[in-house]
């Protein structure tokens, strides 16, 4: 393991807190220099070397905590009413701490190239928030102080907003911030009486110690479900998640790689940490969280199949992924709760993998459809095509991420999944009612309809020909843009071969949030086939090596011609006649029936020679928000437009109802 | 070690006999000689030996589709345990890396037919996604009952567990997976009545239009792949349905082999009396199967 705690073995000789402060403080103030000066190129460049630096800074300092080093708590006395500040770093925070520099250090070498300050408007104020927003989170995961969290929080979620209208001039783009603001506050206050709650429990805004918390006090049961609402609406859980897809999309790809691969974990922290603080959970816990997880991840998956949209297609399959987060969560609190030891551990390694995972492989999808944008400028998957030939390094790099997020061998998607599966399974042989395995089968569909929706998504956008001018013409990326990629891509490739590498990282956090011994974990972990994986895999490669050059070699002695592709008898193809993204998901989608209900326009056929000009049209509408909280606003806006009537300008009224309420309040019988 | 070596040799070379049996018991059927039992083997060797012919719209990723596939079917192969013997390659935990292995060659064989950009291989590949994505769950569940029967999660255990006294003890619900694990032989490997090997109208074909466009040695390989995917879940089935053991290594491996060609031939009976299913009915059975499973745990819960 990393050595003993107590630094028997210490990698780095300073303290992880200290460590992490200061990246924390470069990254946010990475994006001042750029206001200063007058060369906006330089400023942006400066705010990159930053946060790469600090993001290096700051993964010394998590491997220094990992590695036993203990971490000192830093104490802020600040002039506000709730008393002094902590900020500390625990092996939960770690988890998030990993991915976080990562991705923020890659988003910030990406960003240069992708929305050079030379050529775009808007470059100096991206910068900026970019910094912030990675730096917020870094504190969200350090604060111990209530108020603190709650400053970070929103100095997180609204940086995520002015970088999500970064081009504000469309509508679109207007429309989803204001959703999104709007759900980000919702939630906020959801989260302002769940930490007024906890004052009120434990007597004081700092956090309290793990499981010092009673089940039995009076605001328990409220507290978790605020926690719930407010934390699981940032994690994009189904029915919270309506903001997502629309501020993942509008996002430049750089900060919606940062806002899916890692804000939608801060709402994961907050959960975690919010359980952390109570003694025993209660036993519905568990049981609501799996079930909100199953529900996200199979209607999240069901929603991306049906998409058109690139990045509304990665979005949905964030929701997706969360849910199988939660999954694993949920089966660690029922372990919990029924004393079964490898639920617990399975649970909990299959979330937290998968935690670090998905930070890696979504982000290299995101980072990777800026590209498909840059180079083609649409995000509509039936207007590209034939990119494989004009981008040769993104393709191969977009497809180790389509199979990663696919959960399949030989990468890093598939180990996460597989902590879940071995939990679920071994629930269904030693558990008498073994509802928790039914795990599997759920897992098993939402896989298979994960490759419907990548295999679409690599397939109509690299394979094929151009469905559009612009794709025809598009162009690979600089090396700026894909030298992180290519470093996310090893990531997925390396944790792939080498699950023991995940499980080693993960197992201190799993012990410290678990409160398990080691070699209880050690009985469960060594029934998770590790290194027969990596075996397996290193023999799926060599043999798909030997296999391919064995082709090869036959095909270099054959004859070979070229022609056109076999079109069943017919001699002029256009390109427009490929199958789409759209019908390759028809089959599926028109299956899931209710769930995605895409509403389609058809060309009206009434006479047998059609005169009008015909028009299809597919969208998929996002059925909470569209369905159901928009007219529902607009509804409560007409009830209270109606107040509008009150306010009418004249100021001897409003005297009046001054009046009218101090002797309303004089009058009343306090 | 004797055993391993039987293994891989009946795994690498009897697969593409099982075609044969199956053409000629379908040609029994319609009153033909049919074809050799050795014409696939034939077909082979001459699929190696040609050229090939590549549309100008493909690049590397149609090249890779056949390799990775045939890859992934080849460990599958050594994670099943044939005839009462364990596979060679056999650790806790493998039955959902087998699973997961049918997920990759799927995930490569439909974007081999994305990439030649014809809309009849988009619409294969789309049915084959598809149909797949729901045949996945019933695999699982029966999974999860026979592990919970042999008390262990190596599929080696799990396969080989399953005697006449199982039978016995538990008749309904093997017969409920018994059932379903055919129906799910027979849609993976696009067999009558989800798909016809044989027809001839592109626009009704599932698997053999999504290889339309590959020729020689790729189309070698697709066709020695599917054979290998024929004999793998033939296995399972066998392990399965007609769990005779006795005790003695050759007799089994020989029993195995008969059961295997049998088998075949019950394959090509079924698709000699029965007609294609219309698209729109396919996923029906499929979920009908999987609910079949479904019930075969819960039969074992008792």
């Amino acid at each position: 393991m990393w050595g003993s705690r107590g630094g028997a073995f210490v990698f780095f000789p300073a303290d992880p807190t200290t460590c992490l402060l200061v990246a924390a403080t470069i990254i946010a103030f990475s994006g001042v220099p750029g206001l200063l000066l007058n060369r906006p190129a330089l400023g942006q460049l400066i705010a990159a070397l930053c946060i790469v630096a600090a993001s290096i800074l700051g993964e010394l300092g998590v491997i220094a905590l990992l590695s036993g080093s203990p971490a000192s708590t830093c104490r802020i006395d600040w002039p506000l009413p709730f008393g002094p500040a902590l900020l500390s770093v625990d092996l939960l925070s770690t988890l998030f701490l990993l991915p976080l520099f990562l991705v923020a250090g890659c988003a910030s070498i990406y960003s240069v190239a992708y929305w050079p300050a030379r050529e775009k408007a808007g470059a100096g104020k991206l910068t900026l928030f970019l910094g912030l927003f990675a730096a917020a989170m870094v504190v969200v995961v350090m604060a111990r102080h209530g108020v603190l969290f709650l400053m970070a929080w929103e100095v997180m979620a609204l940086s995520a907003y002015f970088l999500l209208t970064t081009e504000q001039q469309s509508s679109e783009v207007q429309r989803s911030g204001t959703v999104y603001l709007i759900a980000t506050h919702t939630g906020t206050m959801a989260l302002f009486v769940m930490f007024s709650l906890l004052r009120g429990t434990s007597g004081t805004f700092v956090f309290p110690l793990s499981h010092s918390i009673s089940q039995a006090a009076p605001a328990a049961s409220i507290i978790i479900v605020t926690a719930l609402i407010g934390f699981g609406g940032k994690a994009g859980l189904m029915p919270l998640h309506f903001w997502l897809p629309g501020a993942h999309a509008n996002a430049p790809s750089h900060v919606s790689a940062m806002m899916s691969g890692l804000m939608l974990k801060m709402g994961i922290y907050g959960i975690l940490r919010t359980l952390s603080f109570f003694d025993v959970l209660p036993d519905w816990l568990g049981w609501l969280i799996l079930l909100i997880g199953t529900w996200s991840a199979i209607i999240g998956i069901a929603l991306a199949a049906a998409q058109r949209d690139l990045k509304r297609l990665l979005a949905y399959s964030s929701i997706e992924n969360v849910g199988i987060i939660f999954i694993g969560i949920g089966l660690g609190l029922v372990g919990q709760r029924t004393n079964n030891p490898y639920l617990v551990i399975c649970g909990f390694f299959g979330a937290f993998i998968h935690i670090i995972n998905h930070g890696m492989f979504k982000s290299l999808l995101f980072l990777g459809s800026g590209v498909l944008i840059h180079g083609t400028g649409t995000r509509e998957i039936d207007r590209m095509g034939g990119l494989a030939r004009r981008m040769p390094v993104t393709s191969p790099l977009f497809l180790v991420g389509s199979i990663a997020i696919c959960g399949l061998p030989p990468l890093n998607g598939f180990v996460g999944e597989l902590f879940l599966y071995v939990g679920a399974i071994t629930d269904g042989i030693v558990d008498p009612l073994p509802l928790a395995a039914l795990i599997a089968p759920v897992l098993a569909l939402v896989g298979g309809l994960a490759v419907i929706s990548f295999v679409k998504l690599y397939g109509i956008i690299f394979l094929g020909t151009p469905r559009s001018e612009a794709a025809s013409h598009s162009h690979d990326a600089t090396a700026a843009m894909t030298g992180p990629m290519i470093l996310l891509t090893v990531g997925c490739l390396v944790t792939g071969l080498a699950p023991v590498l995940l499980v080693r990282l993960v197992t201190p956090v799993v012990i410290f949030f678990t409160g398990l011994a080691f070699p209880d974990i050690v009985r469960v972990t060594s029934q998770v086939p590790l290194v027969p994986l990596t075996i397996v895999n290193i023999m799926l490669i060599f043999l798909a090596l030997v296999i391919g050059v064995a082709y090869l070699l036959r095909l270099r002695t054959s004859p070979r011609s070229l022609g056109a592709t076999w079109r069943c008898g017919y001699l002029e193809p256009t390109s427009r006649m490929q199958y789409t993204g759209t019908s390759f998901s028809e089959m599926a989608v028109g299956l899931l029936g209710t769930i995605v209900s895409p509403s389609i326009r058809r060309p009206g056929l009434a006479t047998p020679i059609p005169t009008a000009q015909a028009r299809f049209d597919y969208t998929v509408t996002e059925t909470v928000l569209d369905r159901i909280l928009t007219p529902t606003l607009q509804w409560v806006g007409l009830a209270f437009s109606h107040l509008r009537k009150v306010q009418n300008g004249q100021l001897h009224i409003y005297i009046l109802y001054i009046f009218a309420t101090l002797f309303i309040l004089m009058v009343w019988p306090l | 070690m004797t055993d391993i070596i039987i293994h891989c040799a009946v795994a690498l070379l009897f697969p593409p006999l099982l075609l044969g049996v199956i053409g000629k018991t379908k040609a029994a059927f319609a009153g033909r000689v049919g074809a050799p039992y050795f014409q696939p083997y034939y077909d082979l060797i001459k699929l190696f030996r040609k050229g090939s012919v590549f549309s100008e719209t493909t690049t590397w990723v149609f090249r890779a589709g056949p390799v990775v596939t045939l890859s992934a079917t080849l460990i599958a192969v050594l994670l099943i345990p044939l005839g009462r013997h364990a596979a060679p390659l056999s650790f806790s935990g493998d039955l959902i890396l087998f699973a997961y292995l049918f997920g990759l060659s799927r995930f490569f064989t439909t974007l081999a037919a994305l990439d030649t950009g014809s809309s009849f291989e988009g619409m294969g590949a789309a049915r084959e996604a598809t149909f797949s994505c729901l045949a996945e769950p019933t695999l699982f569940f029966a999974l999860i009952t026979l592990a919970r029967m042999s008390k262990s999660l190596t599929l080696s255990t799990i396969l080989t567990h399953p005697t006449l006294a199982t039978w016995l003890a538990a008749g309904s619900s093997m017969l409920l997976l018994s059932g379903a694990l055919f129906i799910i032989l027979l849609a993976e490997n696009c067999r009558i009545p989800f798909d016809d090997p044989n027809t001839h109208l592109e626009l009704t074909m599932i698997h053999e239009v999504m290889v339309l466009d590959h020729s020689g040695p790729a189309l070698g390989i697709i066709l020695y792949g599917a054979a290998l995917k024929l004999f793998v879940l033939g296995a399972i089935f066998v392990n399965v349905a007609l769990p005779v053991a006795t005790g003695d290594p050759l007799t089994d491996w020989a029993i195995f082999i008969v059961a295997m060609l049998a088998l075949a031939m019950a394959i090509g009976i079924v698709e000699s009396v029965m007609a294609r299913l219309r698209l729109v009915r396919i996923p029906q059975l499929l979920i009908g199967a999987t609910i079949l499973s479904a019930f075969a745990m819960l039969l074992v819960l008792r």
